[in-house]
């Protein structure tokens, strides 16, 4: 005779996945992490020579104690200093005093005149987080437009739908050059 | 002539709970599979500031967390309100952290080890003079990899 299996009540079944339910729900979080990715230079003990940079190929950015922006000197606001960054790495005129341009071959495009600017992004130790992130922002910005204007150039796609070579490539020609300088008080 | 008819007096049938398990089940896997295990109670409160061109961390089991903000309220009578760094689950000083850099290296793969980035999460209302202290103990830890957190602003900053 066969055996008959007893039915297992399955009514606490809902129970039980309300409580896991519940536990995961407590125990984990959701949110992404996001940021702004950046790459700090190493560290050296001994106070070194500032890097040989031409005079051209340097965009000094300053923010002081009381969040104001200065380039080059010359007092901004944050929404004039994406403009001001993006023309100047771009040097569209070819003008002596703007970041000198190297032309490399690079796959995919081909020859294209490499900017060799550099900005140095200097801060006090006062300045605001908020505003030291809303320039660094700004300045990534200048640079994801430049890559924005040539991808479309070259693939005719935005930056952001093109495949990872076509990525390299681009950011090969456009390389982002954000340095981080020495920390120093500036008035 | 018009009918009145009695209203009749309907039965409403037990709801049949038996795919309740299911559907709890489906909810449950969702959170399972879109979520991630809480690490550490914050013990510092912070608000991210907001930027426009954040990018994804790339991969989370190499990211190492730095918080940096005022003490949440229950622990302002004893610490103070000014901002203070928290690695793992407490306060820390400056000089801590490449100590906790070590210790979080050693527990990444040997391949990894020079992927892995710090995240910053940091108090909008910060002064950058603790961050910058940060990024100099970060430099001499040899941890260069850095992301600032920054959640998404709607629009253009002003």
């Amino acid at each position: 005779m066969a055996k008959k299996t007893p039915e297992i009540n399955a009514s606490s079944m809902a129970d039980v996945a309300f409580l896991l339910l519940i536990f995961f729900l407590v125990a984990t979080t959701m949110d992404i992490d996001s940021g702004l990715n950046r790459v700090l230079p190493p560290w050296s003990e001994k106070q070194t020579e500032a890097p040989d940079i031409k005079e051209r190929n340097l965009l000094l950015v300053h923010v002081n104690k009381y969040d104001q922006i200065a380039v080059q000197g010359e007092m901004l606001t944050i929404g004039q200093l994406k403009d001001r960054a993006k023309e100047w790495v771009l040097n569209t005129s070819d003008d002596p005093n703007l970041p000198e341009k190297k032309t490399e071959k690079i796959d995919l495009i081909g020859e294209y005149p490499v900017s060799q600017g550099v900005i140095s992004l200097q801060n006090d130790r006062g300045t605001s987080y908020e505003m030291y992130i809303k320039v660094q922002n700004e300045l990534t910005r200048a640079f994801n437009e430049i890559r924005d204007e040539l991808s479309r150039a070259n693939f005719g796609r935005p930056f952001a739908d093109l495949d990872k070579v076509q990525q390299d490539a681009i950011a090969d020609a456009v390389p982002m050059k954000i340095s981080e300088a020495e920390p120093q008080n500036i008035k | 002539m018009p009918v009145i008819r009695k209203k009749e007096k309907k039965e409403i049938g037990q709801i049949s709970t038996s795919s309740l398990p299911d559907i709890v089940f489906m909810i449950l896997f969702f959170f399972m599979v879109s979520t991630s295990m809480k690490e550490t109670e914050l013990v510092v409160k912070f608000k991210a500031p907001q930027a426009t061109e954040i990018q994804k961390l790339e991969n989370k089991a190499l990211a190492s967390y730095i918080y940096v903000g005022p003490p949440v309220e229950s622990l302002q009578a004893k610490f103070g309100s000014a901002p203070q760094i928290q690695l793992n689950n407490s306060f820390s000083s400056p000089q801590e952290i490449g100590r906790f850099i070590a210790s979080e290296r050693d527990l990444l793969n040997e391949a990894d080890r020079n992927k892995m980035t710090v995240c910053l999460k940091a108090d909008k209302d910060t002064r950058m003079g603790i961050i910058t202290d940060i990024k100099q103990e970060l430099r001499k830890a040899e941890a260069y990899k850095i992301s600032y957190a920054a959640s998404k602003a709607a629009g253009n900053l002003k």
